[in-house]
């Protein structure tokens, strides 16, 4: 049942690494993450990479996984025949710290700037009154395991640094839309989804949904509607209209 | 090396210790959250079924006084009443605050939070997300956090003025000052630079001990750290010997060995063989329970479709029966090819049926394991889930028996007596972390003067060992001898000698943990982070075991083979273990439970009583009875 595998693993530390080249047994039934751990234990046991709950629930083990990022515990070495050279690298978009192992500090910034949940002072704890359809919505975006591969694979940040400071990226786009459609939000987020957290990149490609172990249909579901809106607002009148009138008022 | 003030530190960012940092942070104190990992991939993200709370949403009869009964019937009344109390009373507060924060939780037809039925609970009472509870719960703690740091951030300037993250950083020693708590010393993951906290108050919210288990469904970070630090710091634990095992756990692919299969594959028709195709469950029903159990198969399949006239299957035995049934089966040799038993629905059900009802396990097996269950069976096997047992607290504010310590969720010991109901851990982790982060600021308050931690030097020398021992012993092997020790030898059936062997082999293993050796930089070593973590196992480990030694009687989570019957004695008697500063000279001392307050124990039937009470303990129950 076992055989040995060919991995290639990026290795290195402060800036500097290479592909390393194992060879490496592996038993029916097991995933990549189980291979990195058997490298661990055997040959290189100071290989760095994140990993907690081992069941595609908590979003640690993000990596690249022949160039696809992938989580490790949810990828069979099943999927790959027996003489291909595997190829492991850490996510691309983010700084390497060791290894397998990002500093993926900049979700954690991005998760800062999005203002949180605003609901209205008056609903007292356990006056909250919601439909479930109504929940739903924003049900599906927290689903999120916030294993940041939407972040990594999109393009507006991917090979362009530059970019970070005014992009928060899908995963915290889906944030505003997900408290947008909270039924109890008061906040107007659209406005500033588009002038402060750079909706207006995302031209819609799609490759986070792809990525999404949680199969959220983050484009669909979260961008698209977010982008309808901000246009709704932008151009349509009346809205502008009753905007300006609403500020004025004081409410 | 890098120093910081707070006035609480809270070790451990899964849900207490993210309530507690809330609450210490609400209370206006400067407060630390220690992460071994990312923050927010703490074990809580695991679990499902949802949050027990007697709000009384589904069945307008259920109250706090049913969820309390409850609690103390699934805990074989071994439970600290006390902490039962305070659980079921404010648990329905501690939810409805989470909606506040922005959790969206399932609805009921007229808007409220939706409540389902769960194992031991007499009505519908788990606020749930789907199966996916636990992330909802640490995701809205994770985001009142940052609300927190917005607010701190326009008010002062600097987000982290008042509560601040450190993820990836593990902490390996409490500092004390004289008998008091006075800070904690670790280290960063990313760097391996030492670090150094000052606080008079630390609350450990560390978790539980099942990485001691080759068979768990915890994670990495489950090394028993803050019972440990706990123990090394001169606290208490108590109730070690009560380790939850559940039944099904997945035993193929080694990928997912240990993960749970929910107990509603067998709700809806599953049913267990053995390798000869033999549906054993009923070889395995105990006398106590043959009335209320089918014996033949025909009579258990038509209990399906009519409970009024026939009896349930035995697969739907308690927990600890039909694990104990499944272990024997494959200790004689019955098991199936990987070590667990065959669990069947595809032969029970049509296919469209079981993706409509079990969702997520149609999903689980598909995805990990290549297990389509419309068309095969599961193997499963019990899996080590939850400790009862950990560190000794006052119910009302979490402290420790040392000044400035202070602990809740799973490392604190009591709540859940010797056995703890599904859904009761996410409204601990809440009720006991908000107490926690109340008592830490009282605490603080209250004293005279900051403490000042003591010298370091020692900390240091003993992290950085495992470092400069070159040659040493692979962390990697000594972990795995101690996994399949306490697996075989202290797990869900235990007897003296094989507990006794497991002390002989825990004690062989702290010789060669101290010989362990890490080869590579400081920079993200987890050859070195395990072998700083073996000192927590071992000394957990050994806590475990003898605590199991002494305890002869089987109870909730203590099954012992050779003590098969509860005795009410031993209810009312608790094990303490302690042990010298270096974790050496473990002790266990048997110590009295006191007695339940009048109020509490009037709420329970005589009848029901007498199976646990001694004599002398009914003829309390009858005088706060009379006295009422």
């Amino acid at each position: 049942m076992g055989y040995k595998a060919k991995f290639r693993v990026w290795r290195g530390e402060g800036g500097e690494g290479q592909l390393e080249d194992f060879t490496v047994e592996v038993n029916e039934g097991e995933v990549v993450l189980d291979v990195i751990h058997r490298l661990q234990a055997t040959q290189a046991p100071d290989l760095a990479v994140r990993w907690n709950c081992k069941a595609g629930k908590c979003g640690s083990c993000s990596m690249e996984i022949n160039g696809r990022p992938r989580l490790g515990c949810m990828t069979r070495m099943s999927t790959f025949e027996e003489t291909e050279t595997i190829t492991v690298t850490p996510m691309r978009t983010f700084p390497v710290i060791k290894d397998l192992v990002c500093d993926v500090s900049f979700n954690y910034q991005k998760a800062r700037e999005i203002p949180s949940f605003t609901p209205p002072k008056d609903v007292k704890p356990g006056e909250y009154r919601m439909q479930q359809i109504d929940v739903e919505r924003s049900q599906e975006f927290r689903k999120c395991i916030e294993c940041f591969m939407c972040n990594n694979v999109c393009h507006v940040i991917r090979d362009h640094d530059e970019n970070k400071p005014a992009f928060a990226g899908p995963r915290f786009l889906m944030r505003i839309a997900e408290l947008d459609m909270h039924p109890y939000d008061e906040l107007d987020r659209k406005e500033s989804a588009q002038e402060e957290h750079g909706l207006g990149y995302c031209n819609i490609t799609k490759c986070c949904t792809e990525v999404c172990p949680e199969h959220i249909k983050i484009t669909d579901n979260a961008l698209i509607p977010m982008k309808e809106r901000v246009v709704d607002r932008k151009y349509d009148p009346l809205v502008w209209l009753g905007s300006k009138i609403f500020k004025r008022s004081g409410v | 090396m890098e120093r910081h003030e707070y006035d609480v530190v809270v070790i451990g960012a899964g849900g207490a210790g993210l309530r507690a940092a809330i609450e210490a942070r609400q209370q206006g104190k400067r407060t630390a959250i220690i992460c071994k990992s990312l923050f927010g991939k703490a074990h809580t993200v695991m679990a499902e079924g949802g949050a027990a709370a007697a709000m009384g949403n589904v069945n307008s009869d259920d109250n706090w006084m049913v969820h309390f009964r409850d609690t103390m019937r699934g805990g074989k009344f071994l439970n600290n009443w006390r902490m039962a109390e305070l659980h079921a009373k404010e648990a329905p507060d501690r939810v409805w605050e989470l909606e506040e924060w922005g959790a969206l939780f399932d609805r009921t037809k007229d808007g409220k939070i939706s409540q389902r039925n769960f194992g031991g609970h007499e009505y519908p009472r788990l606020a749930h997300v789907g199966d996916r509870t636990g992330l909802e719960l640490i995701r809205t703690l994770q985001q009142r956090v940052v609300a927190l740091q917005q607010e701190d951030e326009r008010e002062h300037g600097d987000p982290e003025a008042f509560i601040k993250v450190f993820a990836e950083c593990t902490i390996t020693r409490l500092l004390k000052d004289g008998d008091a708590i006075a800070g904690a010393f670790g280290y960063w993951r990313e760097t391996g630079d030492f670090i150094v906290f000052d606080a008079p108050a630390v609350v450990l919210a560390t978790g539980g001990i099942g990485k001691s288990y080759v068979v768990t469904s915890n994670s990495w970070e489950y090394t028993g750290d803050g019972h440990a630090l706990a123990v090394l710091a001169g606290a208490k634990l108590i109730n070690m010997e009560f380790i939850q095992f559940h039944p099904t756990g997945m035993v193929w692919p080694p990928s997912v060995r240990g993960i749970l299969v929910t107990e509603s594959v067998r709700g809806d028709g599953g049913v267990l063989r053995n390798s000869e195709g033999r549906r054993f469950m009923f070889d395995y029903v105990p006398d106590v329970f043959k009335d209320k159990y089918a014996t033949t198969e025909e009579e258990g399949d038509r209990w399906y479709t009519d409970q009024a006239n026939n009896r349930r299957p035995p697969e739907l035995l308690p927990r600890d029966e039909v694990a104990r049934a499944i272990n024997s089966e494959v200790k004689a040799g019955r098991g199936s090819p990987q070590g667990g038993v065959f669990l069947d629905v595809s032969s029970r059900l049509p296919a469209a049926e079981i993706i409509k009802r079990l969702p997520s396990m149609h999903h689980q097996f598909k995805e990990l394991a290549d297990v389509d269950i419309t068309r095969e069976p599961m193997q499963v096997g019990p899996t080590c889930h939850y400790i009862m047992g950990g560190v000794e607290v006052d119910a009302d504010t979490g402290a420790a028996s040392v000044p400035g310590l202070f602990a809740a969720g799973e490392v604190s010991g009591g709540m859940h007596g010797s056995n703890r109901l599904g859904g009761n851990s996410l409204s601990d982790l809440l009720v006991f972390g908000r107490r926690a982060g109340l008592g830490a600021s009282a605490y603080v308050d209250g004293l005279p003067a900051r403490p000042a931690a003591a010298e370091v030097a020692d900390a240091k020398a003993e992290a950085l060992a495992p470092l400069e021992r070159t040659g040493g012993e692979n962390p990697y092997e000594v972990h795995h001898e101690l996994q399949r020790t306490m697996n075989d030898l202290v797990g869900i059936i235990r007897k003296a000698g094989e507990i006794s062997e497991a002390l002989q082999v825990v004690e062989k293993l702290k010789e060669r943990s101290k010989n362990t050796g890490s080869s590579g930089s400081r920079v993200y070593n987890p050859g070195w982070h395990l072998a700083i973590d073996l000192r927590n196992m071992l000394l957990v480990s050994e806590c475990v075991a003898r605590a199991a030694l002494l305890r002869e009687e089987s109870r909730g989570g203590h099954t012992r083979d050779d003590f098969p019957v509860m005795s009410a004695d031993w209810r009312q008697k608790l094990l303490v273990c302690a042990a010298a500063p270096d974790g050496s000279g473990v002790t266990v001392e048997e110590k009295v439970q006191p007695s339940m307050r009048g109020d509490l124990i009037s709420l329970f039937e005589r009848s029901e009583l007498e199976k646990y009470l001694t004599e002398d303990e009914l003829a309390e129950y009858d005088a706060a009875v009379k006295e009422s």
